[in-house]
């Protein structure tokens, strides 16, 4: 199920939250709508937190999680930081780290498993990024843009990235990722995925523009409709099929 | 509205190489599946999200000033263009306010009826949009022609056009010259920037609508006629915050009271001036100066423009005082009898002078008495001939300069010219005529003046080559050389046919008169 929200009148959701399948960080806004809109979809499932980082509340962009754990940059004050340990699940780690880029959330792209990471990422955020997350990482690029958190939104279910990615290289990102790949867009037309739209496995979120053709792409790729058709009729319907003949 | 193409404009280098096969994505609104562009929607979609000849009005208003056919350019200029032409195109396209962060590729007309008063513009412009999409789109301005008259029209209309105006006068009893001048202004097209010719009391009366127009008609009249002229202004109206005032001119001009075959009386000062002429002299031509003949010597003079106004002299006997004299006897002067004197001004070689003896043509056969005088005209008269002279010694004359001459030593006869009784009547030649009403008003001296100013043209070779002279329309062009008729008189002058023109006339008979009368022809 996508959801369409918008925060303080801006469509780049991304930017504002953080959403992985075991939390959620909604920034702090000055009305609690945005707020709202998560809690009511997530609220009994996973908790969903009011964070800021370093002051800012361009959290999403700054930070980067997955359902193992959560990194965000060195600039965090400790009250910050306490508030979200106190927060998170006990099974999610929280780490700060001493990146240059430090703007984690956009050029970092995960999922539970794997991690796309800018070329010139620091190697020591590269081994913490393993060790914290459980990601495999690769260094890569999407579409020649190094902004890879930016460009693409990965879940364990797929992934969606930026417009002009060719099909070539969507199979090599495909075949590192193991999830399948889509070229989309959302906000109407926008080619900045990971500002645009928050999704996790079973929910997304994304800006007030995004149309209906776009949301029924993101929903397909991210495989969130709800009146999903059952295995049996899919997977193993050839099988039970050839069994019964 | 309509769009005919798209053409998108991204930056090729970051697809990457672009001789894979490129992604596809869904269009953001319809879900087509299209190749990837910076507005990332297909061209339909584009096409119905982003207008961009948004700002540009639709619909605008042209005036056109009805009187003179002629649009008005903003702020204050009237344009003449015609349906459909590029200068129309030019302010129609001026009139879009917008156009401007476009760009513009073609623009045509779409044909309206010309009487709807209305003028649609098609436009095809090119737009970016959304980044670097650049967009084509056709779209249809509609123009309403309204009426407004132009600042010149509102004047005319208004009975106060003119600005300027020369008045051309001659002080004259003959109007020879002002026959000459209209077809002088004819053959050099002085009068093409007048706004109207108006006959006046002894002259005419040229309007305009600037002084600079008015000043070069009478730059023209200087250089073909010894004239003066003043030059005077009114105040029509001022306004003093502006310092603008409103002005008409009027130049008036006077040409010299003179006439061919005129006599006058020279004062002694400009006797001498002129090569010691005798003070009694022929007024042979009147062109841009006065020539003067002495006809008992046939000496020669010139006086131009400004030597007459320094020293101005008046006719003593007009052409309407000539009376006719039948030649008894002539004589041609021989080569030592001729008075000759150093200083003399130029003789003539043309003309031979005679002794002549001659009898009033009214007293013929009633009065024996010849009368003897000296005539310039010896090589045109024969014992028999008529002439045309003035009676000197009969004639009442007022005159200082005249009075103060011995009249022993003035002749008592001055013949002017051979007299042709048995002219042809009809002329197959014509002149053209400056308005449709007559330059002077149309009475029997006129007619008469006029009729002698045509005899002079066919006398004078000289006088006529500044003239325009076309063939008559209904007279048959026949090489009068050729003709020898019994009751004309072969010597009369004429003029060849190799001197007139072919006359333009356009016999346009309108089509609704024409129609009928072929039906009645059918029934």
């Amino acid at each position: 199920m996508a959801v369409r929200v918008q925060f303080e009148n801006n469509n780049e959701v991304g930017v504002f939250s953080k959403l992985t399948n075991s939390y959620c960080l909604v920034a702090i806004g000055g009305s609690e709508n945005f707020y709202s809109v998560f809690e009511a979809e997530l609220s009994e499932t996973i908790p969903v937190i009011h964070a800021s980082l370093a002051g800012c509340r361009i959290i999403g962009r700054m930070s980067v999680g997955n359902r193992h754990g959560l990194i965000v940059p060195n600039a965090t004050t400790d009250t910050e930081l306490q508030h979200i340990r106190n927060s998170l699940p006990d099974s999610v780690k929280l780490q700060r780290v001493e990146e240059r880029l430090s703007a984690l959330g956009n050029v970092i792209a995960c999922n539970d498993y794997v991690a796309l990471v800018h070329p010139d990422l620091d190697r020591e955020t590269e081994e913490i990024l393993a060790d914290t997350l459980n990601v495999e990482v690769f260094r890569q690029t999407v579409s020649n843009n190094v902004l890879v958190g930016s460009y693409c939104a990965l879940t364990n279910q797929g992934g969606l990235v930026h417009p002009h990615t060719s099909p070539q290289d969507q199979d090599e990102l495909s075949s590192l990722l193991q999830i399948p790949l889509v070229a989309g867009t959302v906000n109407r037309g926008s080619e900045v995925i990971g500002a645009g739209m928050v999704v996790n496995d079973w929910a997304a979120f994304c800006g007030f523009d995004t149309t209906s053709t776009e949301i029924s792409v993101i929903e397909s790729v991210f495989k969130l409709n709800e009146a999903q058709p059952s295995t049996i009729t899919t997977t193993m319907r050839a099988s039970l099929i050839d069994s019964i003949a | 509205m309509d769009a005919s193409c798209a053409s998108w404009a991204s930056s090729m280098s970051s697809l990457g190489d672009v001789q894979k096969t490129a992604a596809t994505i869904l269009c953001c609104h319809c879900g087509v599946n299209i190749e990837p562009n910076p507005a990332n929607m297909c061209v339909a979609c584009l096409r119905t999200q982003v207008d961009i000849t948004e700002g540009i009005p639709k619909q605008a208003t042209i005036y056109y000033c009805r009187g003179c056919g002629r649009y008005l350019q903003p702020p204050n200029e009237w344009l003449t263009c015609a349906l459909e032409s590029r200068e129309l195109l030019q302010l129609c396209l001026s009139k879009l306010k917008g156009l401007s962060r476009l760009k513009l590729v073609d623009a045509g007309f779409v044909w309206t009826e010309p009487h709807s008063k209305r003028i649609k513009v098609k436009l095809s412009v090119h737009g970016e949009v959304l980044g670097s999409t650049v967009l084509q789109q056709v779209f249809i301005v509609e123009y309403v022609v309204a009426h407004q008259m132009c600042d010149d029209c509102h004047r005319t209309e208004a009975q106060n056009f003119w600005r300027a105006s020369v008045q051309v006068r001659q002080k004259s009893e003959n109007k020879k010259t002002m026959f000459y001048l209209e077809q002088l202004i004819l053959k050099h097209k002085a009068h093409e920037r007048t706004l109207g010719i108006k006959p006046n009391h002894g002259g005419l009366d040229f309007f305009y609508s600037t002084e600079s127009h008015a000043r070069k008609m009478v730059d023209f009249l200087t250089t073909v006629l010894p004239v003066k002229y003043q030059h005077s202004k009114k105040l029509m109206s001022h306004d003093i915050r502006s310092n603008i005032y409103s002005y008409k001119f009027t130049f008036s001009v006077e040409i010299v009271p003179l006439s061919k075959d005129s006599i006058v009386c020279l004062p002694k000062k400009l006797t001498q001036h002129l090569g010691n002429i005798s003070p009694l002299c022929l007024v042979s031509r009147v062109t841009s100066s006065i020539h003067l003949m002495d006809p008992t010597s046939a000496q020669m003079a010139e006086v131009n423009g400004q030597l007459y106004w320094r020293t101005p002299f008046d006719a003593i006997l007009n052409p309407r005082q000539l009376t006719e004299y039948i030649v008894m006897d002539i004589e041609i002067l021989k080569e030592n009898e001729k008075k000759s004197f150093p200083g003399q001004g130029p003789v003539s070689h043309k003309h031979i002078v005679a002794d002549v003896w001659v009898v009033k043509a009214s007293e013929l056969g009633i009065n024996e008495n010849t009368v003897h005088t000296r005539t310039h005209l010896g090589h045109l008269l024969k014992p028999g001939d008529s002439a045309l002279g003035y009676n000197v010694s009969d004639s009442n004359v007022n005159n200082k300069t005249f009075e103060s001459l011995k009249t022993e030593a003035l002749p008592d006869v001055i013949l002017v010219k051979k007299f042709y009784p048995n002219r042809r009547k009809h002329r197959n030649w014509k002149l053209k005529h400056l308005a449709d009403e007559n330059i002077v008003p149309d009475t029997a001296s006129a007619n008469n003046d006029y009729n002698e100013f045509m005899n002079d043209l066919e006398e004078d070779v000289l006088y006529r080559q500044n003239v325009n002279i076309y063939k008559a329309d209904h007279v048959m062009p026949v090489d009068t050389n050729d003709i020898n008729t019994e009751d004309e008189d072969p010597d009369a002058p004429r003029i060849t046919l190799e001197e007139m023109l072919d006359d333009l006339t356009i016999d346009d008979v309108e089509m609704g008169e024409e129609e009928p009368q072929e039906e009645e022809e059918e029934e």
